[in-house]
């Protein structure tokens, strides 16, 4: 919905939130049910709402617990039965430095300060500890905006008894202890205040008559930014950005004006704003985003323009160019079949309105920032957070190059006329065994963002699957791939559950990168054989189909289980013995956490 | 007594705000719309001020009794 992307209209949002909610119910997508405690230090009810819109528009259909006004800290502590009952997938507190209970005062010593800061921070470890104990859940906490007023002007910045110096404090505290606790998540409420205009955002009515802390047309932004932490948490982040070129990329048309004539690089303002614009796309390149190319140019004239020796991107940065003149919305949903992801996980940016209201239209779901005026294009793709970094390993760094490994396997597919053949010149190696800790990072990532190819389309926090990990009722698995071109990572993940001699196998994912390797057939030989250590007899397999996992409806029948029930919705129940598995993968050589030669 | 035309455009703000269409007379007041509560006051006053341009006083915004008194205060202070 437009309304609700960046640069949103707060006001309007506000008025016509009702009519809002009720035509994104009416879209017939399927969503995510997540449960959202929002403990709040000041009024939450329309941050609540607000967050509602953006949630729903994001795919995920949010039910909240609202804490009673300012009750944050009990509710953390000392959760009452309604919380408890509740059990939240996240929990928000929203504080603001209006919760700050102890400010220094004028005539404190140095330690009195620091006793101050120690109690406030005190309170905070001990709800989150408290959280992460009950409820083991992600937390995202609020960290402090800039006081509205400085008593001792500039110098407040640098004064121990400074609000300004306090508050930076406790930010920088803040900041260490959410690296340090995996399962907490700021809030940067000090820069979306900064962002917004604290002069703005501080409204001194509002908090006096409703004790809402900040004005009400800032609380769509508030809700828009932990919407985007909550949305990356569950997996629901765009993967991949679709690019124009002329006039998105570059200034003028490389097919009319000539490379020499496009404007990018150091001469000109404008020709410095495409390349600061290119500067950025690269950088989105190095967290893993896909970049790819849609353009209605010559191939030759793409590759041209993307070798201006001025620019700041090379064609190699790309994973998939497509420039022709088919139409745009064709053209990205044949790169998305290529690069095994959905149409939907895709942002498009094209500085032409009638391109970009096509491929809104042809592609639902697919993200389309309004591109106007190349100074802008940064802002609009940076504050609408599709891209939004809660975890951040290894694969992301790798991410592109993994892809581009990819594209080279598919040339040498095509010299193999035998696919086996093929398959043996990868000389792939695996690990797949237990989770070790340094994955879990990883292995929770891929779970939740995995649609495909996945069974149950079942969701672990990072916590849930620490818990798991820790857990001898469970049979766990991931699998790293190995070969030739590349190291794929961790791209596959499957758990089940012992009961009896029966294991129900509630998870069993994989990375489309890897289809048509065997690695699925590896994965299901090492867990027949962890199922004979354990003593189970009967390895029991589930199918829910969701509107993207139809490519596994048959996956068990191909391994040879034997399907004993479905019911009405297409869910099915599968069931392998292990007495007599003969092992299935021939092409991968298969090893333990502690055997893999690196 | 406001003027009609402050009248019919309150009525699209309120129709915004409660998502049905009201008929607003000067006596309307919070019980005849079944989502007036106090919230949604806030919300209500947020888009009546920004549709006329103008603020209401801390004070006002507690003590108005009906839709006749807030027609008045806009009427006074309306800039668009």
């Amino acid at each position: 919905m437009t309304e609700l992307q960046y640069p949103f209209d707060a006001a309007y949002i506000l008025k016509k939130k009702k009519a809002l909610k009720k035509a994104l119910l009416q879209e017939p997508v399927a969503r995510t049910p997540k449960k959202i405690a929002v403990l709040g230090g000041s009024t939450t009810s329309d941050l609540v709402k607000m967050l509602e819109l953006f949630l729903l528009n994001a795919g995920i259909e949010p039910t909240f617990y609202e804490s009673e006004y300012a009750q944050y800290f009990q509710d953390a502590c000392f959760p009452g039965e309604d919380l408890k009952a509740f059990q939240p997938d996240i929990v928000w507190i929203h504080t603001t430095n209006r919760n700050v209970e102890t400010y220094p005062g004028i005539t404190d010593t140095p330690a009195d300060v620091d006793a101050k800061f120690e109690a406030e921070m005190m309170r905070f470890r001990t709800m989150w500890t408290s959280i992460q104990t009950q409820f083991c859940c992600p937390i995202i906490q609020n960290n402090f905006e800039m006081p509205f007023y400085r008593l001792l002007g500039n110098r407040d910045a640098y004064d121990i008894h400074g609000k300004t110096h306090f508050l930076r404090r406790l930010n920088q505290a803040f900041a260490q202890a959410a690296n340090e606790m995996d399962t907490l998540y700021l809030n940067d409420l000090c820069y979306l205040a900064g962002d917004y205009g604290l002069s703005r955002w501080t409204d001194p009515e509002f908090w006096t008559m409703y004790k809402y802390a900040m004005s009400y047309e800032a609380i769509p932004t508030v809700a828009f930014s932990v919407a985007g932490i909550i949305k990356s948490l569950f997996g629901k982040n765009k993967k991949a950005l679709a690019l124009d070129l002329d006039n998105t990329l570059w200034g003028g048309v490389v097919g009319d004006d000539g490379v020499e004539g496009i404007e990018i690089g150091q001469e000109t303002g404008v020709a410095q704003a495409y390349y600061e614009f290119q500067r950025y796309v690269k950088e989105l390149g190095s967290l893993g985003i896909l970049l790819t190319v849609c353009s209605k140019n010559d191939y030759e004239n793409a590759i041209a323009g993307l070798s201006h020796p001025e620019g700041a991107l090379r064609p190699d940065d790309f994973v998939l160019i497509k420039a022709n003149w088919d139409p745009k919305d064709r053209n990205i949903a044949e790169t998305a079949a290529q690069l095994n992801i959905f149409p939907d996980a895709f942002v498009f940016a094209d500085d032409n309105p009638a391109e970009r209201a096509i491929v809104q239209a042809q592609l639902p779901g697919i993200a389309v920032p309004a591109m106007d005026g190349v100074e802008n294009y940064i802002r609009v793709i940076d504050r609408n957070a599709y891209f939004e970094v809660t975890s951040f390993g290894e694969d992301d760094l790798k991410r592109g190059e993994m892809y581009k490994s990819n594209a080279r396997r598919s040339a040498a597919q095509a010299t193999f006329a035998d696919y086996g053949a093929y398959l043996e010149s990868l000389e792939m190696r695996a690990v797949i065994d237990d989770f070790p800790s340094v994955y879990l990072a990883r292995i929770t990532q891929l779970t939740n963002k995995s649609n495909q190819f996945n069974l149950t389309t079942k969701r672990y926090t990072l916590a849930e699957m620490e818990q798991t990990a820790a857990d001898d009722r469970y049979i766990r698995l991931y699998g790293k791939l190995v070969d030739k071109f590349g190291d794929n990572g961790v791209v596959s993940v499957v758990i089940g559950q012992k009961n009896g001699d029966v294991l129900d196998v509630i998870l069993w994912l994989m990375s489309c990168r890897v289809l048509k390797r065997d690695m699925e057939q590896a994965m299901l030989d090492r867990l027949v054989e962890r199922c004979r250590d354990a003593d189970i007899r009967t390895i029991r397999g589930y199918y829910y189909p969701t509107a993207k996992n139809g490519m596994v409806r048959e996956l068990y029948r191909t391994f040879g289980f034997e399907k004993i029930r479905e019911d009405d919705e297409g869910n099915t129940v599968w069931e392998l013995p292990v007495a007599g598995y003969v092992p299935q993968n021939r092409v991968i050589d298969v090893y333990d956490n502690d055997t893999f030669p690196s | 007594m406001a003027s009609a035309a402050i009248y019919a455009r309150l009525e699209k703000v309120f129709e915004d705000v409660f998502d049905e269409k009201i008929h607003l007379t000067p006596t309307t007041t919070a019980d005849d719309v079944e989502d007036w509560d106090s919230l949604e006051h806030i919300t209500l006053i947020a888009a009546v001020e920004r549709e006329f341009g103008m603020k209401f006083k801390m004070g006002e915004i507690s003590t108005m009794k009906n839709v006749g008194e807030m027609a008045d205060i806009v009427e006074e202070r309306a800039t668009r």
